[in-house]
């Protein structure tokens, strides 16, 4: 009850529903636009959320990643270009509905399914959040190490890219976080002589320009693509029939993406591509997939929504985003002080309950937003990449210098910008690099401690019965996706 | 069929170095050698402050896996080529140039100067020649975010020609 209480806790502040309101429609904003997302935006807007207080910065990034999540499907309905990756499946059935004179009823269903599959990862996470702090008491810092290494793992099947490049990525962002000074023994590592690089490479620069520098970048080089919009009178809610239709596919979409959002490094792109072939699965209609299936747009935009949720639940209760735009979180949260882990959920209660009741709220607000605003946050894919990039370039510079007020975190961004490019154009994904980087201290930090503890003897993680668990679970997530690429010929 | 196929496999009838997995490879291998070189000048702590490993062990680490990951998708490219990437377009080009010329004046001028020169450097160059949109990306909004840091976030940024108007 006290829980409850807390959680309305956001519903009673004017200041914080003002800033769920203004991060709702930021977030829709960001995932209407192709190329953007509440991962960029989040990266963004985290140097604004300095003048706010903790809970006020969490609570703007998390509204901004519930519903730049939900926007994502919008453009993929009247575009065919996903908002967010995690909107790629929900182009397959929501754009050939939209081609058939259905937009609105396309839109409707992807807002529907995007608010229960959000609102049930809410309840996922206010019951499971605490259970997973609780078995973190056990954990120590073998666990820990072999925790992060299951999160790395994991990294192999991340969206559409292949599972040895991914590795790749994380592996190469593991070593960013190596750079400067050791954090043990104070050592210089990879500073070559420069002093701004013994504090280390931030994370803000990094994120910023693998994502909006290399999109902008992308952007370049697609200037003469044409996009075929389609016409959108107003969203209508589902009718009985579609309801009936969609239920039970709603239900299980977010049932996975809770699941998947759970899993560390995972997140909406994933769970998306598994809502929407379990929807087809099940479906009694699987020929009406690809041609405009209802059960399609739900399959794929409830799992995507319900993936915020439950990637919330490994970020707050361990410290291992569930997805990249969670890693943003994660470093709001550090960069406000808020330690995440067990202790979190014990001496402050209140701020936790604060952002489950915000996410709760926000998946509401952007329901109502999405119903009767959808059509004009369309308008917004019709600002010209000529004028809207350069603006994004402003923002990025100056939000990049303001955390440590160093042109060195520019180049830095530039320079992350142009690689960020080239890793995407040779099927790189960019989001291990982020993943690698925000678990690099802890795998490194882990590692050695477990080292000094075992006092040499390696073989004694093999003695832990939790750090064994996640060892075989990492091998099986190594695995699972080489078997499922060599299947389908896409190991590299 | 098949001519879309031979179209994407183009890349399988170029010499070895030509191809994009060998550049990648190459490229990939070259940067990581060069690192891994480089920990070896690291210092090194004596035992007794010494916490598990030595600092240049965990960085080596990750670049011989991340060598020996590479070797393995290159030897998997023999098998199955990597698809030919079509050329950049010349505004791609123009935007890095555009990333230069910012950190040159950025570095020589002004911060915001060099803002409002890639701002309409870009927006000229990705086909924007109205006067008023070109002012608006260059001027007004770079203005309107500098206040907005300046005055909320109570940033200073670097000192230049046109930010000392400011603040002296």
């Amino acid at each position: 009850m006290d829980n409850l209480i807390l959680m309305m806790a956001p519903l009673f502040s004017s200041k914080l529903l003002l800033v769920l309101l203004f991060g709702t429609l930021f977030g829709l904003v960001l995932g209407v636009l192709p190329g953007l997302g509440p991962t960029t935006g989040g990266a963004l807007i985290l140097p604004f959320t300095m003048t706010l207080d903790p809970l006020s910065a969490i609570i703007l990034l998390t509204s901004i990643y519930c519903a730049g999540t939900y926007g994502g499907a919008i453009t993929a309905v009247l575009i065919n270009t996903p908002g967010t990756p995690a909107a790629a499946a929900t182009c397959l059935d929501g754009y050939p509905l939209a081609q058939k004179g259905e937009a609105g009823r396309a839109l409707g269903m992807a807002t529907v399914s995007s608010t229960v599959g959000g609102i049930f990862s809410v309840i996922v996470l206010v019951f499971f959040a605490p259970i997973l702090a609780n078995l973190a008491y056990e954990f120590g810092q073998p666990e820990y190490f072999a925790l992060a290494i299951f999160g790395l793992t994991m990294l192999a099947s991340i969206g559409d890219g292949s599972p040895i490049k991914n590795l790749i990525a994380g592996a190469f962002g593991i070593l960013i976080s190596t750079v400067g000074k050791d954090f043990m023994t104070s050592i210089d590592r990879f500073t070559y002589g420069i002093n701004e690089l013994s504090v280390g490479i931030g994370f803000i620069p990094v994120v910023v320009g693998l994502f909006a520098i290399s999109e902008m970048l992308t952007q370049s080089t697609l200037l003469d693509q044409v996009f075929k919009r389609v016409a959108l009178k107003a969203v209508k809610l589902p009718t009985k029939d579609d309801y009936k239709k969609t239920w039970k596919t709603i239900l299980r979409s977010s049932g996975i993406g809770s699941f998947i959002g759970v899993l560390p490094a995972e997140g909406g792109t994933v769970a998306s591509l598994i809502g929407y072939s379990e929807a087809k699965r099940f479906s009694k209609n699987p020929e009406e997939f690809g041609k405009g299936s209802v059960e399609g747009i739900a399959g794929a935009e409830a799992a995507n929504n319900a993936a915020t949720g439950g990637a919330m639940v490994p970020t707050l209760a361990l410290g291992i985003p569930g997805s990249a735009t969670t890693a943003v979180i994660l470093t709001g949260l550090i960069i406000h002080g808020v330690r995440p882990g067990p202790d979190l959920f014990k001496e402050q209660p209140e701020f936790l309950y604060g952002i489950f009741g915000a996410m709760l709220v926000a998946n509401i607000l952007f329901f109502i937003f999405g119903f009767f605003g959808a059509k004009i946050f369309a308008r917004i894919t019709l600002v010209p990449n000529k004028i809207l990039w350069p603006m994004i370039f402003a923002v990025s510079v100056c939000g990049t210098y303001s955390l440590s007020q160093s042109i060195i975190d520019v180049w830095i961004m530039l320079f992350f910008g142009v690689l960020g490019f080239f890793m995407r154009r040779y099927g790189f994904s960019v989001v291990p690099v982020i993943i690698g980087l925000i678990l690099g201290e802890l795998v490194e930090g882990t590692l050695r401690q477990s080292i000094v503890i075992f006092d040499g003897n390696w073989l004694m993680f093999l003695t832990r019965p939790i750090a064994l668990t996640f060892f075989i679970l990492s091998l099986i997530a190594l695995a699972f996706p080489l078997i499922r690429s060599k299947k389908n010929k896409k190991i590299i | 069929m098949n001519n879309v196929r031979d179209k994407k496999r183009a890349n399988k009838s170029l010499p070895f170095f030509f191809r994009t997995e060998f550049k990648v490879f190459f490229t990939i291998i070259l940067v990581s050698t060069i690192l891994l070189i480089s920990t070896f000048s690291f210092d090194t702590v004596p035992p007794i402050l010494n916490r598990g490993i030595q600092p240049a062990t965990f960085p080596k680490g990750l670049l011989v896996l991340i060598i020996v990951l590479t070797s393995i998708i290159y030897y998997l490219s023999f098998k199955r080529p990597w698809k030919k990437e079509k050329n950049l377009p010349k505004p791609f080009f123009l935007t890095i140039i555009s990333f230069i010329l910012f950190i040159i004046i950025s570095k020589t001028l002004d911060f915001f100067l060099a803002i409002a020169v890639l701002s309409v450097f870009v927006s000229y160059y990705w086909g924007e020649r109205r006067i008023f949109y070109l002012l608006l990306v260059s001027i007004i909004f770079p203005l309107v975010v500098f206040i907005f840091f300046e005055m909320i976030l109570g940033l200073r940024f670097p000192p230049g020609i046109i930010t000392n108007l400011y603040y002296y």
